[in-house]
Parts: C-alpha cells; sequence; structure tokens
C-alpha cells in the first residue's frame, strides 16, 4: 500500500451511487491561498478544506494551543501527534467549538466558522470522533447510525406524528443507507444490538459509522485505535483509506501508533506544550531532531 | 423601624432555612441525593422535644437534646435501611425512595399523633425591647440567629479541620478513590446523616417555636424552601447554604409585608429562577464543565 | 413493510390492550358492576395516564427530571374550564365545548411550557429539577390570585395580588357567573368530562408520544438525554429539540388539566401542588423510565392502590409508602437485577432461536 495514492480505479459501487459527487462540489476560493503549509499535489490547486490561522485557546493563563497554523488539502489524511498533554485533543474541540478559540480564525472550506455553533459545524462538513468513545449506549447499534443521518433526512414533526407518506419514505432510504455504512465496518450483523454491549474495537468502528453517516467534508479521528490488536489496527488503517477514496474527504487524525500515522498519513503535524514543533511528510517528520527530542527527551535525541 | 422589624424576622426565619440548609447541603454534597425526607425530619424532632417537654416534664433545651438524639438515631437508620442498598442505583430511584421515607414518617406521626395541630411551647420566651418599644425582637429570634450563627462556623470547622470533616470532602469529590485511601465511605456517610438530622431536630424545636402549630406536614414547605435555599447559595457549599438561607428569609419576609402575602413563595422561587439563570451553580456554587 | 420492527409491535400492542380496556371496563360500566366510586376514578385515571405519558416524554425520553408537571395540568385545568364555561350559551354540544376546551387548554399550557422552557433547558441535573419545583409552585400561587367572571359582555379577569378582592369585584352583570374565585379555585363547574373522552385523549397521547419516540426527532432527543455532547457534535440542534420535548410534554398535560378540572364541580389550584408532581413522577418512575406502556399500567395500579385499600383507612398511605420504598429497594437491588438480566437473556436467546428456526 502506498500512502497517498488515490484508489479511484476501483471504487465499490454502492458509495458513487448513493453519494451523489455534486454533493461536494465547492463554491469557488474565497481567500487566497497563500500559507506556509503543503498540500498534497492533487489538492493544490483548490482551497483547502480545512484552514486555521494563528489558532489559540488560553485556559486560565495557560496557553493550552498556541499559534496553530495548518492547512488540509480536500483528500489529504493528515496526522497529528505529538506527547500526552500536547493539546492535540484540545484542537479537535476547538475545531469543532466544543471549546471557544481565544484568538485565531478556523477556516472550512474557505468561510470563517467563528459564529457556529458545534451543531452548525457538523453541518457545515466536520464530523468527528471521540477519544473516550461517545456512543449513545442505550440504543442499537443502527440507530446511533440513523442518528447520525439526522440531518440528512427531512420530514417535520407532524409528518412524524401522523406517519404521512413523507415519513415512511425518509425513513425507509435513511435505514438502507444506515446499513450501508454499517456493512462498510462490518457491522451489519450488529444492526439491532445495543451500542454500549459491542466490543470496543466494534464501538470505535461504529463511532467512525456515525459520524460519516453525517456526510462530512472532513472527518477528525481522536485515536481511532487507540485499545486495537495489529490486525484490528491493520483493518482500521485499510478503512481510513477506504473512506478517503470512496468519499473523497479529507481525515485528520490523533493517534499514538506510530506505524499506522507514518503509513497512511501524508502530512504531519507534531505539537508539544500547545505549540507546532514539525510539520511535513512522514519522512520528513521521522528525521527531524526536534520530534525525536520531543518524544524521547534530549538524552534520548543524542544517543539516536 | 417598620422595615427593620422585618428585616429581624426575615433573618431569623432565613436562620430555621440555613439551619436546615445546611443539613440539606451536606447530605446532598455527600450523597449526591435530593433528601426528601430532610423536611420530615424537622417535624419528627418538633413532635419529639414536644413530647418530651410535654409528658416528661424536662426543660426546653434537654427537650431539644433528646430530639436531636431520636432524629441522629432516625437519619442512620433511614440511610442505612433505604438509601444504602441504592448506592449504585439511578438518582431518580434514590429520588423516589426519599418521597417514599417523607411519605412513611408523615402518615406514621399522621397515626402516632393524629392531625390536630399540637401547640408548641417556644424554647424561650419573651422580647427584647429596642428604641422605647419601637422594636421589638423576641429572644427566640436571637437564639435563632445565634444557633444558626454557632452551626456553621463548627460545621465550617469540622469539615476543614477535622479528620472525619476531611474523609467527608474526600468522600464527595471521588468515593472510590476514598475508598482506595483507606476511608469507610458508608461510615462517613452514616456521620453525615446523623449530622444532618441533628441539625434537623434544632430547626424543629426553632420552627416550632416560631410558628408554634405543630402538625405531621409541618416539615414539607419548609423543606422545600431550605431546599430552594441551597441550592440559591450552590448546593454543596456550606457557607452557600447560610448564604442562601438568609437571604431567602429576608427576601420572603420583605414580600409578604412589601407587595403581596399570597405571592410570597412564588416571589421567592422568582427569585431562585433568576440565580441560578446568572449564576448555574448558586451563588457561592463552582461551576464545573464535561469534560470532552 | 414485511416485517415489523421490536418497537413498532410493542406501540401495536399497547393500543391494542388500552382499546381492549377501554371496551371492558365500559361493559362492566354499562351492565352496572362498576359502583358509584370506582366509576368516578375513570376519568381520573385517564387523566393521570396522559400525565404520566407525557412526563415520560420529558424525565425518561429527553431525560430531564421535571418537578412542576402538574403545574402544566393546573393552566390547562383553568384555561380548559374557563374555555367551557364562557362557551356554554354559544356553544350547546357537549363534545365540542370538551374538545375545545382541551384544546385551549394544550394551547396555554404549550406556551407557559415554552416560556418556561427557555431558562429551564439551559439548567442539568438537580438544578433543572428545583427549578421545575419552582415554577410548579409559581403557577400554583398565581392561579390562587385569578377572579374570573364571564356574562353578556364576555370575560372578567382580576388578578387579585393584594387578597383583599372579592368576586363581586368582578361587577358582573346580570346572569353573568363566576368561574374562578381565588383561591376556592374553579367552582360551580358544569361537569362535561366523560371516560369515553378520557379513552380518545389517552389514545391521542399514546399516538403521538410513540410516534414521535420512533422518528427523527425522537431519535435526536434521545440522542440528547444520551451523550450531549456526541448528539450536538453530530449536527442536532440540543435546544431545539429538548424544547420539542418540553413543550410537547406540557400540552398534554395541558389537555389532561382541562378534562380532569371539567370532571369536578369544584377544584382548588392548590390540588396541583408539589404533592401531584410527585405523583405522577412516582407513576413514571415505577412503570420505567422511557417506557410507556410501564406508564399506563403503574398510573392505573397505583392510582386504585389507596382506593382499594381504603379498608385500611388511616393506614393505607403508610402502606403506600412501604410498598413505593420497597418497590424501589427491589428493583434496584443487584442480584435481583442480575437474576432478571439471565432471564431476559435466555428469552431472547430463544427468540433468536425460533426465528432461526422459522
Amino acid at each position: 500500500m502506498t500512502a497517498g495514492s488515490l484508489k479511484n480505479q476501483n471504487p465499490p459501487g454502492i458509495w458513487d451511487a448513493k453519494m451523489p459527487q455534486d454533493v461536494r462540489v465547492r463554491r469557488d476560493p474565497l481567500v487566497p491561498v497563500t500559507r506556509t503549509s503543503f498540500l498534497p499535489e492533487r489538492d493544490a490547486d483548490k482551497t483547502p478544506i480545512l484552514e486555521c490561522i494563528d489558532l489559540g485557546i488560553t485556559f486560565g493563563g495557560l496557553k493550552a494551543v498556541d499559534n496553530f497554523n495548518v492547512a488540509i488539502g480536500r483528500t489529504e489524511i493528515a496526522g497529528l501527534i505529538g506527547p500526552n498533554g500536547a493539546g492535540k485533543t484540545t484542537i479537535f474541540n476547538l475545531l469543532t467549538k466544543v471549546y471557544q478559540p481565544t484568538h485565531g480564525t478556523i477556516l472550512l472550506d474557505g468561510k470563517d466558522i467563528a459564529a457556529m455553533s458545534t451543531a452548525q459545524i457538523n453541518r457545515a462538513g466536520i464530523a468527528r470522533t471521540f477519544q473516550n468513545i461517545r456512543l449513545f449506549h442505550n440504543q442499537t447499534v443502527l440507530d446511533n447510525v440513523l442518528i447520525g443521518l439526522h440531518n440528512e433526512m427531512e420530514y417535520g414533526m407532524g409528518s412524524a406524528i401522523l406517519r404521512l407518506p413523507g415519513y415512511w419514505k425518509a425513513e425507509r432510504i435513511a435505514r438502507e443507507r444506515a446499513m450501508e455504512y454499517l456493512s462498510l465496518f462490518h457491522l451489519e450483523g450488529h444492526a439491532e444490538e445495543l451500542a454500549g454491549s459491542l466490543p470496543y474495537g466494534a464501538q470505535r468502528r461504529l463511532e467512525i459509522a456515525r459520524a460519516l453517516a453525517t456526510n462530512p467534508s472532513l472527518l477528525l479521528l481522536d485515536e481511532p485505535a487507540a485499545g486495537m490488536n495489529p490486525s484490528e489496527t491493520a483493518e482500521l488503517m485499510e478503512n481510513i483509506e477506504k473512506i478517503r477514496d470512496t468519499f473523497h474527504i479529507a481525515i485528520l487524525l490523533i493517534e499514538h501508533d506510530m506505524s499506522l500515522v507514518m503509513n497512511i498519513c501524508e502530512g504531519i503535524v507534531v505539537l508539544n506544550f500547545g505549540r507546532i514543533i514539525a510539520k511535513g511528510t512522514p519522512s520528513d517528520i521521522r528525521a527531524n531532531p526536534a520530534v525525536i527530542e520531543a518524544y524521547l527527551g534530549r538524552k534520548g535525541a543524542k544517543t539516536l | 423601624m417598620k422595615f427593620l422589624a422585618y428585616l429581624v424576622s426575615g433573618i431569623s426565619l432565613g436562620s430555621i432555612y440555613a439551619i436546615i440548609a445546611l443539613g440539606y447541603t451536606m447530605v446532598y454534597g455527600i450523597a449526591k441525593m435530593l433528601n426528601f425526607a430532610h423536611g420530615d425530619v424537622i417535624m419528627i424532632g418538633g413532635y419529639v422535644s414536644f413530647l418530651a417537654a410535654k409528658n416528661l416534664g424536662v426543660p426546653p433545651l434537654v427537650s431539644v437534646l433528646i430530639a436531636m438524639a431520636v432524629c441522629t438515631v432516625l437519619g442512620i437508620v433511614i440511610e442505612a435501611l433505604a438509601y444504602r442498598p441504592l448506592r449504585s442505583a439511578p438518582s431518580l430511584a434514590v429520588l423516589i425512595t426519599a418521597i417514599g421515607v417523607s411519605y412513611l414518617l408523615q402518615n406514621s406521626a399522621l397515626l402516632i399523633w393524629g392531625a390536630n395541630p399540637k401547640a408548641y411551647t417556644p424554647v424561650v420566651s419573651g422580647t427584647l425591647q429596642l428604641f422605647d418599644g419601637q422594636l421589638s425582637i423576641s429572644y427566640i429570634s436571637l437564639l435563632t440567629v445565634a444557633c444558626c450563627i454557632v452551626i456553621m462556623v463548627a460545621l465550617t470547622l469540622f469539615t476543614g479541620r477535622t479528620k472525619m470533616g476531611k474523609a467527608m470532602r474526600a468522600c464527595s469529590e471521588d468515593k472510590g478513590a476514598a475508598q482506595l485511601m483507606g476511608i469507610n465511605v458508608n461510615r462517613t456517610i452514616s456521620l453525615t446523616f446523623a449530622i444532618g438530622s441533628a441539625l434537623a431536630a434544632i430547626a424543629g424545636a426553632l420552627l416550632c417555636s416560631f410558628s408554634p402549630a405543630l402538625m405531621p406536614t409541618t416539615g414539607s414547605m419548609p423543606g422545600i424552601k431550605a431546599f430552594t435555599a441551597a441550592v440559591f447559595g450552590g448546593i454543596g457549599s456550606i457557607p452557600g447554604a447560610f448564604l442562601g438561607g438568609i437571604l431567602l428569609g429576608v427576601i420572603e419576609a420583605l414580600a409578604r409585608a412589601y407587595i403581596s402575602t399570597q405571592l410570597s413563595n412564588s416571589i421567592v422561587f422568582a427569585v431562585l429562577i433568576i440565580v441560578l439563570l446568572v449564576r448555574p451553580a448558586g451563588l457561592l456554587g463552582k461551576y464545573t464543565q464535561e469534560k470532552v | 413493510m414485511k416485517k415489523l420492527s421490536k418497537g413498532a409491535r410493542s406501540d401495536l400492542i399497547t393500543y391494542a390492550a388500552v382499546i381492549l380496556a377501554f371496551i371492558v371496563v365500559s361493559v362492566l360500566k354499562s351492565n352496572g358492576s362498576l359502583n358509584r366510586s370506582q366509576s368516578g376514578l375513570l376519568v381520573p385515571i385517564c387523566c393521570y395516564i396522559v400525565m404520566a405519558v407525557s412526563l415520560n416524554l420529558t424525565v425518561g425520553i429527553l431525560g430531564d427530571l421535571s418537578l412542576g408537571h402538574a403545574g402544566f395540568m393546573s393552566v390547562g385545568a383553568f384555561t380548559g374550564v374557563i374555555t367551557a364555561m364562557s362557551l356554554m350559551n354559544v356553544i350547546p354540544s357537549v363534545w365540542l365545548r370538551l374538545t375545545l376546551a382541551m384544546i385551549v387548554g394544550a394551547f396555554f399550557a404549550a406556551v407557559i411550557g415554552f416560556l418556561i422552557g427557555i431558562p429551564v433547558l439551559r439548567l442539568t441535573g438537580d438544578y433543572l429539577a428545583i427549578v421545575t419545583l419552582a415554577f410548579g409552585e409559581i403557577i400554583k400561587e398565581l392561579i390562587t390570585c385569578l377572579l374570573v367572571g364571564v356574562d353578556s359582555e364576555g370575560l372578567h379577569i382580576i388578578f387579585n395580588v393584594s387578597g383583599s378582592k372579592t368576586a363581586n369585584d368582578l361587577k358582573l352583570l346580570e346572569g353573568g357567573r363566576v368561574i374562578i374565585k381565588g383561591a376556592q379555585g374553579a367552582t360551580g363547574t358544569k361537569t362535561i368530562a366523560s371516560f369515553t373522552a378520557g379513552f380518545i385523549l389517552v389514545m391521542i397521547a399514546l399516538v403521538i408520544v410513540q410516534n414521535l419516540i420512533r422518528s427523527r426527532q425522537g431519535r435526536a432527543i434521545m440522542a440528547v438525554r444520551d451523550n450531549r455532547i456526541a448528539a450536538e457534535s453530530v449536527g442536532i440542534n440540543v435546544t431545539r429539540y429538548k424544547m420539542m420535548a418540553f413543550v410537547t410534554s406540557a400540552a398534554l398535560a395541558g389537555a389532561a388539566g382541562a378534562l380532569f378540572g371539567l370532571n369536578y364541580s369544584n377544584l382548588a389550584a392548590t390540588k396541583f401542588d408539589f404533592n401531584t408532581s410527585i405523583l405522577v413522577l412516582v407513576f413514571v418512575v415505577l412503570g420505567g423510565l422511557g417506557n410507556i406502556w410501564g406508564s399506563i399500567i403503574a398510573t392505573v395500579v397505583l392510582y386504585i392502590l389507596p382506593e382499594a385499600l381504603r379498608g385500611f383507612a388511616n393506614y393505607r398511605m403508610l402502606i403506600y409508602a412501604i410498598v413505593l420504598i420497597v418497590v424501589m429497594l427491589a428493583t434496584n437491588n443487584p442480584v435481583l437485577k442480575t437474576y432478571r438480566e439471565e432471564l431476559r437473556a435466555k428469552f431472547s436467546r430463544k427468540d433468536k432461536k425460533e426465528a432461526a428456526d422459522t
């Protein structure tokens, strides 16, 4: 598997059929693209899907994240790595407005999302998973994905209560699509089970399926491989690439499993104490002394 | 001068709310439950001290001590039988059980002592005349305020300085961690209920000294008001309960005097709602956000 | 649909059981098997079923503890009574008046629910509970201050804050009647509520709540309950769906209140106090949170229980209290809980096996 190659040659048919490409056609760039970061070659001429400019947040005097500048290409798989407590999850929380940034700008597809709430940001195109899995535990696996499809269904409270034809049609289509998402993650056999009763790895996959169901253009994965065994991790890697290739979306992931990050990420950002200490391709990062120092300490960096 | 008189009666009424609220807040802080039976423990305390004074002929202070002893035991028994088995149950189940206990106490009192109001003899009588008799303050008011301040200070010292008090705070933060540190969680919770119920007995005697009609439902409304006071000040916080109680009493007394007798409770509750909107965790409460 | 889902099947069973119960009770009533006090319970039971089902929407489905549900019932009861009484000469049809009263009751309760919801739904947990309790008490006191009468000129309303005014201050013309007399509440109401109307209201409430639960709106409401942050992260507008559940619940309680109010010739606002809110909450919790069917059963059993215990006179409320505590302890006992779960697992396995065989 070569990292970064778009496998457009063999899309698994159903996705193209159900997900018309026009949904993802974006308008012309509003903001001139001038930045220091790089984008994969195929995305270079388009507006980056996400751009953070001088993003930062302060918790009672502590700069948890500071001067965070990053751009992510439309179909890029990017990695966000760093030691524990570096501020990686905080960045996800800033991007999804779980926290309000103290300063800086976030551009999603060229549009400023400063005024949006968490829910509006999701509708605008960012979906995420959580480090400590946040499923709707008491609901079935299928219902979890149906909740993800919430905004894809359109019928009002009146048709829901009176069970008008619009209700039945929307529900049928949503169920079919939900089953397709589940089958992508080999969960279709568990559709009627409670989400909370799934094994850990399956719960992580279900969370990704739920996030995908909201039809995002950028997917944020917070430690997707945590708690997975090597074979599950390998499968996850394939899945992440499959998601990108079939949905043509960008993925930003936080991960501690270096083999996963180095294998599938095209661009990597390394964070330490809330600041970016390195940006680049996997090979750049691997050779960067600052990164080695952050992970192993000064002494370790010398001996390497 | 009239205003001063209303203010004084508000502060003494507020002191009673504060004493009840202190019990409420301690129990809430540690057991994270709304103990709806707390108001009825007050009522039991009132009855016990009433009967002790009447049937045994003991002086008022002794009758209150007897009431405290009885209520302490009652509090521990209620906790052990009704609440302890539900330690890991959903909070709503505990709430309903507390309501059940409240009904149980009220109806037991109804069966034993009947529905007719009893005329409670105030713990102390007489009034203090100030400004050539323009302002009269009853001794019971003074006693109530004094009691309340003493109790507040004692509780603050107890939770802040003593080993048991520290154990109590540890349990209220994290029961599991407290247990791992060698704290006997069950005993600590029992102790909290014991203290709360003893305070309820004092509050019962003082409450009945103010409005001498003692009935099985005597404790309900003061219980709810004191609960409001605890939330008002920031539930789980001892100074908060004190502040909330006093403020509530003053607001109630002034509203009754100057706005409307009929709507005095509404005004109290309306102020509570406004405070909670501005400070979602009460006046002195800490607002904690869920970690993502 | 080729196969009904488990949820849809249990919905249908609920409807069928309620209809069956209605038929059985109607037959018993018509052949005189029910005595006066028993048939007097029928309308209140229907009202409380609607109350429990609607409160279950707030507490069980939305997951917010409300201790002031009786307040909405009160709003519905008094606006409903005013509607029915003031239209008495205009609309002769009892059914039409009753329907209008329930719609008006539901509407006003929904409006109040919306107004209360704005501050309340920003809070969580016990803080939300205390504020709903406070609102319930405020509504009760406000209605206690109300003087309402009707005559040929229309409605006369006095808000009696000082407590010094009486019904005479309404200055009603000849032939006018007083509808609400302050602390005494509604007096001289013409009772037009009927068991059939109660049954229809129960069915409507069931259709609304059950269909709502199994829709995208219902799933969104439950998502907010289960994990607010995750719900937001998948694009659900939390405030909107909280409000939807809260207002729907208030409206149903208002309709139930209107029916309840038109079942008694005299009704004071103090009837809808904190204890009534708690009574309904007990029905909901004992019936099972989120379990609509359970709410119905619990309401019927617990409403009849104190009546059935009338023979024990003073002991009945004591027994009721003990039953409440024992049931709570038993349903939350860890040993019994695991036993029950094992039993359920056994049954569901059997189900699956049968399904596989066919």
